[in-house]
């Protein structure tokens, strides 16, 4: 959010003076904008709205697919990395075939990298033991194991991703009540899904408010910023107030119904385990170097 | 008919902060009648709503909605008589599609899953809505949510509709179309407004609140004339009483 109010500042000085900046400042101010870039579920729920053959499936079926596909990536050891690359095939397949639209989800998988790399940041820094060479480079440990990590990362978002972007959300969250998910902790992402864009705007439009009359001051110092994020409090806690009244109007009694008709055949049994086999296979066989061997042997 | 019929009795609500909501009011409407609820800002109107569907309960005086006094007890059977129409449709539509918005009240009476589907498009439908049946509510236009959020009271077939400014925020075709629509509701009816015209188009009756009391009531027509009452509550003649009048 102190980011935000420095971009808000920063902006209102450069508007006082230059009146050509007009459309920067509005785009930079527009905090519902950055709140759409965070939490764009409306338009992976347009996406979900598809009706290509991946689209079609039982969510329960995609969502088992994705997390057999996020626990066999995981459980490589830290040095993994050939083994992994192939794994990229069950991202780029349901892309194509989903008809996604893969530099969207490159942005967004971007978008939250800052994460992985700080995670795997000091790697380098603390295992600097040369395992290999390219050429007459020699790459420490702490780089692999950090190309590693970033690599699990960018399979594990992305299956999420596009399992939203394929299912969404909210089907998603149902899915996951179906298998046993405590249904607090669904209701809980049902709600943030449906008024996260509304408490982003509500604070962007706070937000706005503060800029318009700061003019040439500079960032929100603590007191403004503690005095902004207790009036958003205050309106999240006021608005929680009158959702609960309007569920309780109509026999809200701390459960939540949902109907839904889904159907499992044959196709959702084939690629649940076509695709399942095919993770086991590649935990198990490291198909990069077994075709860079195949290639290597045929040079020969 | 006696469900359909709403009785006040020297009804009193302070907030928790002290602030006076209601100062003792009375009123007694009886079936089929449409009553508008008008005042300035903080006047009480919201506070009176509230009470109608037990939201809030009165600190002193009673409310009887139809055949039962407003007690938590009775509050399930109030609940279903009287279905409430919130200011804001962001704060009533909070499931993730039309289609399950429209069921949450149903599912919650124990309608049958059978059922539901064509109760659902029922209301849908009153409301001019069925397409949207498979729309999230958030990516709805104003309009539609205020149609959707009457479908989804409409559904629980309450006898009493209640409705907290069912005009605010709507463009003016938006506007008309939903008077047209409240027009063809047979339900005893109240409503929360500053838009008098809304007030003269819908409703034959008007209760004037100031400052947590009843000022008048009577005759939508007689109080709209009465400009010094109108100036003493902060409001306006409706613009086309004063078309007629100039």
């Amino acid at each position: 959010m102190s980011q935000n109010f420095t971009e808000v500042t920063s902006v209102s000085l450069l508007c006082d003076s230059v009146a050509t900046l007009k459309f920067r400042y509005c785009k930079i101010i527009h905090m519902n904008n950055i709140g759409k870039n965070m939490f764009d579920i409306g338009y992976m729920d347009m996406l979900a709205e598809g009706d290509s053959f991946l689209h079609r499936l039982n969510p329960g079926a995609k969502l088992i697919t994705t997390m057999a596909f996020i626990i066999t990536v995981v459980s490589f050891d830290k040095y993994s990395v050939s083994a992994l690359t192939p794994f990229f095939v069950y991202p780029l397949v349901l892309i194509a075939v989903g008809g996604l639209p893969a530099g969207y989800l490159l942005k967004k998988i971007l978008f939250v990298s800052p994460f992985a790399v700080f995670i795997g940041i000091f790697n380098p820094l603390i295992d600097r033991e040369v395992i290999f060479h390219l050429g007459s480079i020699g790459i420490s440990g702490g780089w692999i194991s950090f190309m590693s990590v970033i690599m699990r990362f960018a399979l594990t978002v992305s299956s999420a991703l596009i399992l939203v972007a394929l299912t969404g959300f909210n089907t998603v969250c149902e899915s996951l009540l179906k298998f046993g998910v405590p249904k607090p902790f669904i209701v809980q992402l049902m709600f943030f899904n449906r008024y996260m864009l509304i408490f982003t705007d509500e604070a962007g439009r706070v937000v706005r408010a503060r800029s318009l009359r700061s003019f040439s001051k500079g960032a929100a110092g603590l007191g403004i910023f503690a005095s902004l994020a207790g009036h958003l409090l205050l309106r999240t806690i006021d608005r929680a107030e009158r959702i609960y009244r309007a569920m309780c109007c109509r026999g809200f009694d701390g459960r939540i119904h949902i109907i839904r008709k889904t159907k499992t055949g044959y196709r959702e049994i084939v690629f649940v385990f076509g695709w399942i086999i095919l993770f086991v296979l590649m935990r198990y066989y490291n198909l990069s170097l077994k075709l860079g061997g195949l290639v290597t042997g045929m040079s020969r | 008919m006696s469900h359909h019929i709403i009785e006040a009795k020297e009804l009193q609500y302070s907030y928790p902060d002290g602030t006076v909501g209601l100062a003792g009011v009375s009123f007694r409407i009886s079936h089929g009648e449409s009553v508008a609820l008008v005042g300035e800002n903080g006047a009480g109107k919201s506070t009176l709503l509230l009470h109608t569907n037990g939201c809030l309960f009165p600190s002193s005086g009673s409310l009887r909605i139809g055949d039962c006094l407003l007690s938590k007890k009775n509050l399930n059977t109030v609940r279903r008589t009287v279905g409430m129409v919130f200011q804001n449709p962001d704060d009533q539509l909070f499931m993730p599609t039309v289609f399950d918005d429209v069921a949450f009240g149903l599912l919650n009476l124990g309608i049958p899953e059978n059922e539901i589907e064509t109760k659902v498009m029922r209301s849908l439908e009153t409301v001019g809505a069925g397409h949207l049946r498979k729309r999230p509510p958030y990516k709805l236009s104003q309009g539609e949510k205020r149609a959707v959020s009457i479908a989804v009271v409409l559904a629980m077939s309450p006898d009493i509709l209640v409705m907290d400014e069912p005009t605010s925020s709507l463009d003016p075709k938006s506007r008309r179309r939903l008077i047209e629509l409240l027009k063809t509701f047979k339900h005893t009816k109240i409503i929360a407004t500053h838009d008098l015209d809304l007030a003269l188009d819908i409703c034959e009756r008007t209760i004037v609140i100031h400052q947590g009391r009843i000022t008048a009531d009577g005759r939508t027509i007689e109080i709209f004339k009465d400009k010094e009452l109108l100036d003493r509550s902060s409001l306006e003649m409706p613009l086309s009483m004063k078309n007629c009048r100039e």
